[in-house]
């Protein structure tokens, strides 16, 4: 929904990653989004992450559903195919894009409405299949597009900007996550971009079923006294338990930490990830732990924010249905079709 | 009544078993059918059963049939009566003449039977007892012994059931004697006891050919196999389950890397239907060939991602195994009722390609042209079957597959081209039929990406809400599915020996019974031209035929004589001369209904001179 045509020029300093590209190189259209809405920090953290592991852009399909945040990836990695697909049901896509190639990088795009309301049930099944993914919600708990009610992740007792006061329990996307299986689970803050741009690139090395919850405030219809999902709200109640760095080809002993504060988990691909630790408590390995430790703190009205649990061994989808490493979409005739001498014994043993 | 005669016919003739779903009936039924093949005498058997697992009554109906009518005929010669609980109903549709078989050990009172039929009571829980003692043998062993009992009243060849017995249990030599001396059990015991054989009879032929015995599940999974589907998402449901079964046995035989072991296909069982045709959207815009399988209800949810396809143009491969609706409707019973609902599925202006396979040869067939259809239109191809077809065994000519055969992959643009400096626009209609370039996701670093959406956007993929650049859209459809008539398989045109200006329109499983019903129609002296429709959008050839005729039959299983709806609706035809013949109490059609209702039509249409009436 852009009609301001974006420029191409830029400064002919820009740095260049690995692979020679500039961070425009990353970017879309410019965003038809409020100005100042969270989804649009998210966009630039994803641009970020991105830039930084020195992806190709064009071998990443961008999926969304449909709303605020579905619209968002028309407004990074213009060179990427995108696909604005049904509301809800951006995981079912995903998962026979990712089926039929398994060499692209799958991002999936959704908001609250789309993944907590009428798409849990394709959020929950993406995630206890397993599918290689990274699952951003960018959720503001309210639908915007359609001005201003209530979703299923506003927190019970929240107020509407019209002043109504939310009677429904919410549901917290991390939690159930963690419940399904999910291999990667994070919680960040679009208001936040030093916690998140890391979180979403260890996301996409991550080989598994990622799935990142950024609370991002609607400047529009959910940034009043009374929100739990507005700036101030979140920045008060905000409870990082650790940050972290993503070392790509980088030896992690050369960063300088304090020691004992930091945790290296290396992930199935080779990639590192350096986790400064907040909550010294605090383990990202502990499926269980992270539950209970969620719970507790949602009790006490904090948002827990940071790497919540990783498992670098995990196993995707293609990995579970035993796929060649071909992708499919690339089989022809002569790899998948039997042929007649096949056919005429099948023949025979149907007489 | 009591002196009618004890009917009489060789290899012409309807057995009906009468089972208690669960209880192993089916493999001794089927068992029967084949070993009459065997004879080389074509069969058209039918399961009826309930939506049930265990316990409610289930039939399988065997038709023997020298002259090769292969749809259901109506009515029974020979009841096998295994069910108490159905016993009065079964013994009352029995043609008069007819046979009753009974497992007569315990004595039944003689209002519990009919005079003007031939009553035969094998004692075989008695037999079974005696020689069985494991319940669950009991159960099984029994089904064989009646098997037994049936050869020698119908006159069969032993050796070919036992031929049947050693196929089926080969390297179970145990379970293989078993059977055998359960068959000769019955069989002794018949002969021994019982005038043999009676008034219906097999004798051997030469009638069956080449021909093969396949369910139209199972035939149209192995099209998806041949016509090289790598991705299939499914939820179960009656009565398609059986199609995803299947493609997944015929996955695990001829799909397999044989270095590796690696599978070249992948499988979902999806949580809900809109998941499957999510996963199948987002595997054929990923450029792999995908499709799932599904009946009424599925579809009814499918809808949405159907007008997505329809409008950002995906290719998808939906096969429909139609069962009675509307709503959850009666599962496991046959119709023809989702024309309509899949011709025009989703919101806004849309139309859908459909085919109609006769019978599972052409499931075959069209479930591997529906991939190459869907790729080169870019859009959802619907494989209309039914239970009629789906479910049941049906002798078809054997499968073909020409080897030269290359797979119709659809205008793509690839990397070259776009290096080539073509020019990209997804919704560009280079080639003036509709059709546009698509290219698949990872193609090139800085050519050829583009936005896919449900919304509206201009030839280039750019989000735009302006009346001209949407209706140019809308009308470039319209141009593709124009060029779609001509893609899809055309209809079959067969005229009468003489002239005439009456025709008659049918499609899918109404075929066989069809093609019986001409020859009831000619010896009462109707004559009538046929056309079967293969697939919608109709082929021109569908409007000559409706020109050249004054009336026109169309015969389908549906209340609402949906085709016909369709052909009004798009020849713009006055629907007067358009005679709707539906059948749709979820029973396969018979050549006996069509020739009963087009037979009266006709005669009511035929004047009487008034001289000759009042004389």
């Amino acid at each position: 929904m852009t009609y301001i045509a974006k420029p191409k020029f830029h400064h002919p300093g820009l740095k260049k990653n690995d692979l020679g590209y500039t961070h425009r190189d990353y970017e879309g259209k410019i965003s038809t989004l409020c100005a100042g809405c969270g989804h649009d920090s998210i966009t630039a953290s994803i641009i970020e992450a991105c830039y930084e592991l020195s992806i190709e852009p064009h071998r990443v399909a961008k999926i969304s559903g449909i709303g605020c945040s579905s619209k968002t990836p028309d407004y990074f990695l213009g060179n990427s195919h995108g696909f604005n697909s049904v509301h809800g049901r951006m995981p079912s896509v995903l998962t026979g894009a990712n089926l039929a190639n398994r060499d692209l990088i799958y991002l999936g795009v959704s908001g609250d409405g789309d993944s907590a309301s009428i798409g849990f049930g394709q959020f929950a099944h993406s995630i206890r299949r397993g599918v290689n993914m990274t699952y951003i919600v960018e959720n503001n708990g309210v639908y915007g597009l359609t001005k201003g009610q209530f979703s299923a992740t506003a927190d019970r007792g929240s107020k509407s900007k019209k002043g109504v006061t939310n009677t429904d329990n919410a549901i917290d996307l991390v939690a159930i996550a963690l419940q399904l299986g999910a291999t990667f689970v994070a919680r960040s803050f679009s208001g936040d971009k030093t916690q998140l741009v890391p979180l979403i690139a260890a996301a996409i090395r991550h080989k598994g079923a990622s799935f990142i919850d950024v609370i991002s405030p609607c400047i529009a219809f959910n940034n009043h006294a009374g929100s739990t999902k507005s700036f101030d709200y979140v920045r008060e109640h905000n409870d990082a338990v650790n940050r972290l760095d993503v070392l790509v080809g980088r030896d992690p002993i050369a960063v300088d930490y304090a020691p004992g504060t930091v945790q290296v988990v290396e992930q199935h691909d080779g990639s590192k990830i350096a986790l400064r630790k907040i909550d010294a408590d605090y383990d990202p390995h502990d499926r269980l732990g992270a539950q209970t430790f969620l719970a507790k703190h949602a009790a006490k009205g904090q948002i827990v924010t940071g790497l919540l649990y990783v498992d670098p061994d995990a196993e995707d989808l293609h990995a579970h249905l035993n796929t060649v490493e071909t992708p499919l979409n690339t089989l022809e005739a002569d790899k998948l079709c039997p042929g007649s001498a096949v056919l005429d014994k099948i023949n025979a043993s149907l007489r | 009544m009591s002196d009618k005669k004890p009917l009489s016919s060789v290899n012409d003739f309807v057995v009906r078993f009468a089972n208690v779903n669960g209880s192993g009936s089916a493999s001794a039924n089927e068992m029967f059918a084949r070993a009459i093949l065997r004879h080389g005498v074509p069969v058209s058997p039918r399961n009826i059963f309930p939506s049930n697992i265990q316990g409610l009554p289930t039939w399988y109906e065997v038709r023997v049939t020298e002259a090769g009518h292969l749809g259901a005929r109506g009515g029974v010669d020979m009841m096998v009566a295994m069910n108490p609980q159905t016993w009065d109903k079964d013994v009352a549709g029995i043609e008069p003449g007819g046979y009753l078989f009974y497992d007569s050990t315990k004595p039944m009172p003689s209002t519990k039977f009919r005079d003007d039929i031939t009553v035969i009571g094998v004692p075989l829980t008695a037999i079974t007892n005696s020689t069985y003692t494991d319940p669950r043998q009991r159960q099984l062993f029994k089904n064989i012994i009646y098997l037994g009992a049936l050869s020698a009243l119908l006159e069969m060849d032993p050796k070919l059931i036992e031929q049947l017995i050693g196929e089926q249990y080969k390297g179970k030599e145990k379970l293989l004697s078993s059977n055998v001396h359960a068959l000769h059990l019955g069989r002794d015991w018949a002969l021994q006891n019982l005038k043999c054989p009676i008034g219906l009879r097999v004798k051997k032929s030469d009638k069956v050919g080449d021909r093969i015995f396949i369910e139209g599940n199972s035939a149209a999974a192995l099209g998806a196999v041949y016509g090289g589907a790598t991705v299939c998402a499914w939820y179960p449901i009656t009565p398609s389950s059986s199609v995803a079964e299947a493609f997944t046995a015929h996955c695990k035989k001829y799909r397999h890397d044989p270095e590796t072991g690696k599978a070249k296909y992948a499988i979902v069982q999806g949580e809900d239907e809109l998941a499957s045709i999510g996963i199948v959207i987002g595997a054929s815009w990923n450029g792999a060939r995908a499709f799932t399988a599904t009946s009424g209800p599925g579809i009814s949810l499918m809808t949405e991602f159907i007008g997505l396809s329809y409008f950002a143009e995906i290719p998808a491969v939906i096969m429909n195994i139609q069962r009675a609706g509307p709503s959850t409707g009666m599962p496991t019973r046959t119709q023809q009722c989702d024309i309509i609902a899949c011709a025009y599925a989703s919101h806004g202006d849309t139309k859908h390609v459909l085919l109609f396979p006769e019978d599972p040869a052409e499931a075959f067939e069209f479930a591997a042209a529906a991939f190459d259809l869907a790729e080169r239109l870019q859009t959802t191809i619907f494989l209309m079957l039914d239970l009629d077809i789906g479910m049941n065994h049906r002798l078809c000519r054997p499968l073909k597959w020409d080897d030269s055969r290359q797979y119709d992959r659809g205008k793509v643009m690839t990397a070259e081209m776009l290096e080539e400096g073509r020019d990209f626009g997804r919704y560009l209609d280079v080639d003036g039929d509709g059709i546009p370039y698509r290219t698949y996701p990872g193609t090139h670093p800085t050519k050829g990406s583009y936005f896919t959406r449900g919304t509206s956007r201009d030839r280039y993929a750019r989000y735009s809400e302006e009346g001209t650049v949407y209706a140019d859209n809308m009308q470039r459809l319209v141009r593709k599915f124009e060029t779609a008539q001509d893609l899809v398989p055309r209809p079959l045109q067969a005229n009468a020996e003489r002239p005439t200006k009456y025709g008659v329109i049918y499609f899918g499983s109404t075929s066989p019974a069809m093609d019986e019903a001409i020859g009831l129609l000619e010896a009462r002296g109707h004559q009538l031209d046929r056309l079967r429709i293969r697939a919608f959008p109709f082929h021109s050839s569908v409007a000559s035929f409706l020109a050249e005729h004054d009336f026109v039959y169309v015969v389908e299983q549906n209340r609402d004589s949906q085709l016909r709806q369709l052909i009004v609706n798009e020849n713009g035809i006055d629907p007067v001369r358009l005679v709707p013949i539906v059948h749709y109490d979820g029973t396969p059609i018979t050549a006996r209904f069509i020739a009963k209702a087009i037979g009266d039509h006709q005669d009511h249409l035929k004047v009487t001179p008034l001289r000759k009436a009042v004389s």
